[in-house]
C-alpha cells in the first residue's frame, strides 16, 4: 500500500463570511467525503486544515506576510490516503468538494522519511 | 432444598471469581493453577456438605473460611513449594511467614482489578485475554467458554494453557499499573472488555442466556473500572454507557429463535428505559476533558439509535464518519452506508457500498440484498443467496430464506 497527499489549493479571502448554514453545509460535504474515504479504508491521516495566519520565511531572516501576495491560490489544508496506485488516489480526489470552492486538489506521492538514503537511524 | 439449588450456580458465578482473583494474586501466575484447584475444591466441598445439610447461615463466609483454609493446608503440605512461595510473597510484603488471605471486600475488588491488568496484556493475543477473563475474572466454566466461541472445550483449554504460560514467561505480575502507565494500560483492558461485550452481544451462538451473562459480565467488569479513582475516566464512562444503549435493545433485537432482528424491525416497546437513562448518565460523565475515544463516538451513535427524531440518521451518518476517520473497521463502514440509505435514499448508498471493497462478508451482502430490496429485487436475491452460503448460524438461514421467498412473490 502506498500513501499519497491530497493537497487542497482554492482562492481564499479572508473576508468572506459564511452564514451558520452555509458553514454546516460545506463542513457537512467534507465529513462525508472524508467518511466515505475512511470506509473504504483509504484514508491514512485526516490530515489538517490550514489558517489565514501565516509568514513566510526567506533565507536572511526575511520574513513577509502569508504567502497572499506572490500567490492566488492558496493551500487550504491536506489529507493522506492509502492506495495502491496515483490512480486509485486520483479516483479519491475527484469527489472533493474543494472543486465546489472553485478550488483544485493537487495529488502527490509521499516518500517516507525513514528510509531516506543517509538518515541517521 | 430447591431454593440452595438455584442459589449454589448463582453463589460459585460470583463468588469464584471473587476467591479466584485473590488467591490468583496471592500465588501469582507462577502457580495460577495451585489458586484455581482451591476454588474448586472449596466449591465442589460446598456442593457436597449443603447437598446434605442444607445452606450454612453465611453460605459466602463459609466459601471463604475453607477457600482459606484449603490454602494454607496447601502451603503447609508443600513444604517446598511453600518456600518458593514465601520468597515470591516476602518480596511483596515483608511479614515472609504470616499467611494472611484477605477476603475483605476491598481486598477483592482491589485484587479483581490487578487480576484485570494483569490478563490484559498485548503479550497474549485478544481472544485469549477474552477466554482468560471469562475463566478466573467471571468464573465461567470451560465448556461455557467454548460455547461463547462456537469452538470445544479441547481448543478453549489448549488457549487457556498457553495464555497462562505466556503470562509467566514475560514475568507478568498481578499489580496495578503505575501512575504514569495508567492510562496506556486502561486502553488494552478496555479493548478486551469491549470484546468481551460484542461476544455477547454480536455472538452467533444460540444460547441467549450464555450471551447475556457475558455482556452482563462485561459491563460489571467495566463498572468495577468505573468505581475506582485512577480508572474512572471518560473512555471508560464511555464504554460503560455504549454498553447500557446497547443492553437496552437486546431483547428487542433477537427473535424467538436466537436470530438477530433488524433494526427497523425491531419492537420499540421492549427497549429497557431504565438501561437508556443510565446510558444517558455514563455519557454525561464521559463528556469531559478533550479527548474523543471510539466508545465516545460508538456510545453516541447508540444513543441515537435509543431515540425517535426524523434526523437522527443525519446524526448517526455523521458519527460514522468521525468513527471510521478515527479507526476503520468493516463493520462501521456497513453501518454508515446503512445510515446513508437513510439520509440519501438507497440508489446512492449502492453506490458507495459498492466501493467498500467488502466483496465476500457475509453482513456486506446482507446490506446489499437490502439495499437493492425494491430496487432491483433479482440483484436483491442474489445477494441474500451469497449470505445465505457465507454463514453457518442456523436461524440467520431462516431469516435471509424468508427475505428471498418474500422477494420472489
Amino acid at each position: 500500500m502506498n500513501e499519497f497527499s491530497l493537497i487542497f489549493r482554492n482562492e481564499q479571502n479572508p473576508d468572506v463570511q459564511f452564514s451558520p448554514e452555509q458553514m454546516q453545509d460545506i463542513l457537512k460535504q467534507w465529513r462525508d467525503w472524508m467518511g466515505g474515504m475512511a470506509a473504504q479504508n483509504k484514508l491514512s491521516n485526516p490530515g489538517n486544515r490550514l489558517g489565514f495566519e501565516g509568514a513566510v520565511v526567506r533565507k536572511n531572516n526575511m520574513v513577509t506576510d502569508g504567502p497572499y501576495a506572490e500567490i492566488k491560490e492558496m493551500i487550504s489544508g491536506y489529507i493522506i490516503v492509502k492506495t495502491e496506485t496515483l490512480e486509485e488516489a486520483i479516483e479519491l480526489a475527484k469527489g472533493c468538494p474543494v472543486f465546489n470552492a472553485g478550488g483544485c486538489v493537487e495529488v502527490r506521492s509521499i516518500i517516507p522519511m525513514a528510509v531516506c538514503e543517509g538518515t541517521v537511524s | 432444598m430447591e431454593k440452595d439449588k438455584e442459589l449454589i450456580p448463582h453463589l460459585f458465578r460470583t463468588e469464584y471469581s471473587k476467591i479466584t482473583a485473590v488467591l490468583g494474586k496471592f500465588f501469582g501466575f507462577e502457580h495460577i493453577e495451585i489458586a484455581e484447584d482451591i476454588v474448586s475444591d472449596t466449591f465442589m466441598l460446598a456442593a457436597e456438605t449443603w447437598g446434605q445439610k442444607g445452606l450454612p447461615d453465611n453460605a459466602v463466609a463459609w466459601l471463604y473460611a475453607v477457600a482459606k483454609n484449603k490454602a494454607k493446608d496447601y502451603l503447609k503440605r508443600n513444604q517446598l513449594f511453600s518456600d518458593k512461595i514465601a520468597a515470591a510473597v516476602a518480596y511483596n510484603s515483608p511479614e515472609t511467614y504470616e499467611i494472611e488471605i484477605d477476603l475483605s471486600g476491598k481486598n477483592i475488588t482491589d485484587s479483581q482489578l490487578q487480576m484485570m491488568f494483569a490478563i490484559c496484556n498485548p503479550v497474549i493475543p485478544a481472544e485469549a485475554q477474552i477466554g482468560l477473563s471469562l475463566r478466573i475474572l467471571c468464573g465461567f466454566g470451560i465448556e461455557e467458554i467454548a460455547d461463547a466461541f462456537l469452538t470445544n472445550k479441547e481448543t478453549i483449554n489448549k488457549r487457556l494453557f498457553r495464555a497462562k504460560e505466556k503470562l509467566r514467561a514475560e514475568q507478568v505480575k498481578i499489580e496495578f499499573p503505575g501512575k504514569d502507565e495508567v492510562t496506556s494500560r486502561l486502553n488494552t483492558v478496555l479493548t478486551t472488555l469491549y470484546l468481551l461485550f460484542n461476544e455477547g452481544y454480536y455472538s452467533l451462538s444460540q444460547n441467549v442466556p450464555l450471551r447475556k451473562n457475558l455482556c452482563l459480565e462485561a459491563m460489571r467488569l467495566t463498572y468495577l473500572l468505573v468505581g475506582n479513582e485512577a480508572t474512572n475516566q471518560p473512555a471508560v464512562n464511555a464504554l460503560l454507557a455504549l454498553m447500557c444503549f446497547h443492553s437496552s435493545r437486546f431483547e428487542a433485537r433477537l427473535g424467538q429463535h436466537g436470530e438477530s432482528v433488524l433494526y427497523e424491525e425491531q419492537d420499540t416497546s421492549l427497549w429497557d428505559d431504565e438501561l437508556i437513562a443510565r446510558g444517558q448518565y455514563y455519557l454525561n460523565k464521559a463528556s469531559v476533558g478533550n479527548i474523543i475515544s471510539k466508545y465516545h463516538v460508538e456510545a453516541a451513535i447508540a444513543y441515537w439509535h435509543t431515540t425517535k427524531p426524523a434526523d437522527k440518521w443525519e446524526h448517526i451518518l455523521q458519527l460514522y464518519n468521525t468513527l471510521l476517520i478515527l479507526e476503520y473497521s468493516p463493520i462501521a463502514a456497513l453501518n454508515r452506508t446503512y445510515a446513508l440509505s437513510q439520509t440519501i435514499g438507497k440508489g446512492a448508498a449502492i453506490i458507495e457500498a459498492e466501493k467498500l471493497g467488502l466483496n465476500g462478508n457475509y453482513l456486506y451482502h446482507c446490506l446489499m440484498g437490502y439495499l437493492y430490496s425494491e430496487v432491483e429485487n433479482t440483484s436483491a436475491v442474489a445477494n441474500f443467496e451469497t449470505a445465505l452460503k457465507l454463514t453457518k448460524a442456523q436461524a440467520d438461514k431462516a431469516k435471509i430464506r424468508k427475505y428471498i421467498s418474500d422477494l420472489k412473490k
